[in-house]
């Protein structure tokens, strides 16, 4: 359903203050929806239709059930899409709409000018569609079950695709900045040449001897687009395959940029809120509301919260000189306190953060000792004795490591194709890059057993258990276990 | 209106019921949402199918946090899954508050989940009764249902925007556009005659742990049906060697210890039955808690022979709940599952501490048995 006309009026207030303050979004198309509408949409990923899958089923329920017990509630969706779409919840005041509109017309100028979206389809609603008409097709054709239960073994490698090579966006960052800031990389240290080269002769001797070489191997990150050129499938199977993994392709930088994105919304819907557009008697509704986006989940992380204090940290920091060389150098806190060298380049900075940065160099780049130290992080885990997590520490560089690790790829662990052929028998063979943490073996082998079903041939993985190089295979009838 | 979800979510249910695509069943997990009862927590059943994938094996590793507090602190949740650095880039985008979940509103909860099984339209009130419940608050209504709260919360909100509020010589006055009033919601629901007979084992060999835990599943069954079905008619039975009926603040609070003859129960729960629930009019729902330890083999058999012969024709369902017993054998449990072994009437759970206790509810009153 299209705006009412005073929606309309709030929607023109809106894009007056958007203009004003130099962001550059995506047209917005604005929708009113019920809440069950609404759970919909977002059960979908925000899109109106996606193919027919239980889980989808699934995160409903969840949602649904959260927003019934009043533990929850979504204010509303916005898709990274030219004209950008964005649903709002009819049942919100007006002081809501106004801040929920401020808030999206931010993430639209964010998906149209951060790097990492460069590459993906700005018009990938129809293309949603048709891959609901097609998975429906299928499922008339070879029945329900046996389509979905395919979707359901493709969903168990829809992550291992290459997150950060997403297209050009090293040329988009190099545009204009990247020269005047060398410390703003967008290649991942993982990153690895897309294609492998042809494949040494004898790599079941390598991995039997000594197995700092298997590192060398040229290894390929997109397991699921290896698998489409390479498996023995059909063609409606690797029509379902292409499907999942453009699918991700498309989602993957929403998730990486989860902080920025959410902190970039959250610091313009105050700033225009606060600045402009809130008036007097809206101020309590709106208190509220922000500062329930805003508040301290316990053990959590808000995205929020760290993305709306950073981008405020970095904007003080660069209004006021508090970067370069010398300013790092100061030791005194008192000094680095009152450090004010009035540069003016605040502004400046953060719409290029928001244009050239990842929530993984995001976080390394920017987070300080002080940032930290303010914002009151710490670091807990559980203490087997009192049965009760606790913190632990407030060691800056324990916080920023921790929060590295569970960003980096996801916060799920890196695994490579190696071999297409291995042992020369047309047998998969994979590879997790240990980087200190061990797979969780039994889900592991249940993984390994779907990745069986797509290639059709044994399969295997190269992986490190409490400290043991291990070789774990699937052989289509039996798991195999074998120290390496 | 019908939504295009609701194939996928009753998919998704399908599934979790184990009634369709049997090899996911494995992947069942039962999640969880906490709410709040009082100052206890409680949970909220939210079953998840997990996709195998390859995952980090991550348990109670923690994660990071903000806020107050020296080393050794407790960190203000309490979960079983310490989910922190390792989800912060992908939380959806939601808010969760803290609610008061009232008693009734949670047996709501656990309706979702449970259902009287088997209950049959009978008696003379086989007509869908109307009930109105005040549950909405609008803009206008009558004077005599005004809502006092919101109408000065209202009114206090627009003291305090517009300035005229002083906070030394606080005093709110509504003007009409604050008025709130409730309103009610019309509902229908078909009435069914049921009657619910507890019968409680409080003999010596019961410890007080036994005791609290009948005492709390039985109460929570209890909490459940009167909230779901109207009419409800509940009894109570404690027995030791000897039963008797009691009304409900005895039954949840009396301490007795004797011997166990369990048949003493089920004859008076009979009576109860032939003298007041003809089974024409109404569905008969016996339950009984027990730590298993009969008096006698010969009383077992007697209590087996009284159920088949009298008790069984006329119930709906008859559920026994067993604890664990500390002292006895727990025999009970056993001789009810070699007699009535397939039966659909027959319910038997074991309740072995409580955690069991859900479960336990669960096997008696689960959906889609």
């Amino acid at each position: 359903m299209p705006l009412p006309s005073n929606l309309e009026d709030v929607q023109r207030e809106v894009i007056k203050y958007v203009e004003e303050f130099n962001l550059d979004p995506f047209p917005v198309i604005f929708e009113l929806c019920d809440f069950d509408q609404l759970y919909e949409i977002a059960s979908y990923g925000g899109f109106p239709t996606r193919y027919p899958h239980w889980r989808f089923g699934m995160i409903y329920d969840h949602l649904s059930k959260g927003y019934k017990y009043g533990l929850q509630k979504i204010y509303e969706l916005v898709i990274n899409h030219d004209p950008c779409y964005a649903y709002l919840l009819k049942s919100n005041d007006i002081v809501d709409q106004k801040l929920v509109m401020a808030h999206v017309y931010a993430h639209s100028d964010f998906f149209k000018n951060n790097a990492l979206f460069q590459s993906t389809n700005r018009k990938i609603l129809e293309k949603m569609a048709n891959h609901s008409t097609k998975v429906r097709e299928l499922s008339d054709r070879f029945g329900i079950d046996r389509v979905e239960g395919f979707i359901d073994v493709c969903l168990t490698i829809e992550n291992l695709i290459d997150p950060y090579v997403t297209g050009n966006y090293e040329a988009y960052c190099n545009s204009e900045e990247k020269s005047r800031h060398p410390e703003a990389t967008f290649r991942h240290p993982e990153a690895q040449p897309r294609h492998p080269e042809a494949q040494p002769k004898d790599l079941s001797q390598i991995i039997r001897t000594k197995n700092e070489t298997i590192e060398k191997l040229p290894k390929e990150r997109d397991v699921v687009r290896f698998v489409i050129d390479n498996a023995e499938l059909e063609d409606w199977e690797i029509e379902i395959l292409s499907m999942i993994r453009e699918e991700s392709y498309y989602f993957a930088p929403q998730t990486m940029t989860k902080i920025m994105n959410e902190g970039w919304a959250s610091y313009w819907h105050s700033k225009i809120m606060t600045e402009r557009a809130l008036k007097n008697k809206e101020v309590i509704d709106y208190a509220e509301h922000h500062a329930g986006t805003l508040a301290i989940i316990p053990g959590q992380i808000n995205p929020y919260k760290l993305g709306l204090e950073l981008f405020r940290d970095i904007e003080e920091r660069w209004d006021r000189g508090k970067f370069g060389k010398e300013f790092d150098e100061c030791g005194s806190y008192d000094e680095r306190q009152k450090w004010n060298l009035r540069r003016g380049l605040g502004r400046e900075k953060i719409f290029e953060v928001r244009k050239i940065y990842h929530d993984v160099s995001f976080i390394d780049t920017f987070l300080t000792e002080d940032f930290c130290f303010k914002q009151k992080y710490f670091t807990y885990s559980y203490n087997r004795r009192s049965g009760r997590y606790e913190v632990i520490d407030r060691d800056w560089k324990k916080v920023k490591e921790k929060m590295l690790f569970g960003l980096t790829n996801l916060g799920r662990p890196i695994i490579y194709v190696i071999d297409g052929n291995f042992e020369g028998k047309k047998e998969l063979l994979l590879s997790h890059a240990h980087i200190g943490v061990d797979l969780k073996i039994d889900e592991a082998k249940d993984a390994l057993a779907a990745v069986h079903k797509i290639w059709k041939k044994p399969v295997h993985i190269v992986t490190e258990v409490s400290g043991q190089k291990k070789l774990l295979t699937f052989t289509g009838e039996e798991h195999r276990e074998r120290n390496i | 209106m019908v939504l295009k979800i609701d194939r996928d979510l009753n998919r998704f249910q399908e599934i979790i019921k184990g009634r369709i695509k049997r090899n996911l069943k494995k992947y069942v997990s039962k999640g969880e949402m906490i709410g709040k009862v009082g100052n206890d927590v409680v949970t909220i059943p939210l079953p998840q199918i997990e996709i195998p994938q390859f995952r980090y094996a991550m348990q109670q590793t923690g994660g990071i946090g903000q806020g107050d507090g020296e080393a050794g602190t407790p960190v203000g949740f309490d979960s079983e899954d310490g989910s922190g650095a390792g989800e912060a880039g992908n939380l959806p985008g939601q808010h969760i508050l803290e609610v008061d979940v009232s008693l009734e509103e949670l047996a709501t909860m656990l309706g979702d989940e449970l259902e009287l099984p088997k209950i049959l339209p009978k008696g003379s009130s086989r007509i869908l009764a109307e009930r109105e419940k005040y549950s909405s608050v609008y803009h206008a209504g009558p004077e005599s249902l005004i809502h006092f709260k919101r109408t000065f919360k209202e009114a206090l909100k627009r003291q305090i925007s517009s300035g005229e509020y002083d906070e030394n010589d606080p005093m709110i006055i509504p003007i009409k556009q604050d008025k709130r009033y409730r309103a009610a919601k019309r509902t229908e629901r078909p009435q069914n005659n049921a009657v619910i007979i507890y019968m409680m084992d409080v003999s010596g060999s019961m410890g007080d742990e036994q005791k609290e835990i009948v005492r709390i599943t039985s109460f929570w069954i209890d909490t459940w049906l009167r909230s779901q079905y109207d009419g409800l008619d509940t009894r109570y039975i404690i027995h030791d060697a000897a039963a008797k009926e009691v009304d409900r603040e005895t039954f949840y609070h009396t301490r007795e210890s004797g011997g166990t003859l369990i048949s003493s129960a089920y004859r008076l729960c009979n009576q109860i039955i032939d003298a007041e629930y003809p089974v024409c009019d109404w569905n008969i729902y016996p339950f009984h808690f027990s730590d298993g330890d009969n008096w006698s083999g010969e009383d077992t058999k007697q209590c087996v022979d009284f159920l088949k012969a009298e008790i069984l024709p006329k119930s709906n369902i008859f559920c026994y709940g067993q604890v664990e017993s500390r002292y006895g054998s727990g025999q009970f449990i056993k001789d009810l599952g070699e007699h009535f072994q397939g039966s659909e009437v027959v319910m038997t759970s074991k309740i072995d501490n409580k955690d069991a206790i859900y479960t336990a509810i669960k096997t008696f009153l689960g959906k889609g048995k």
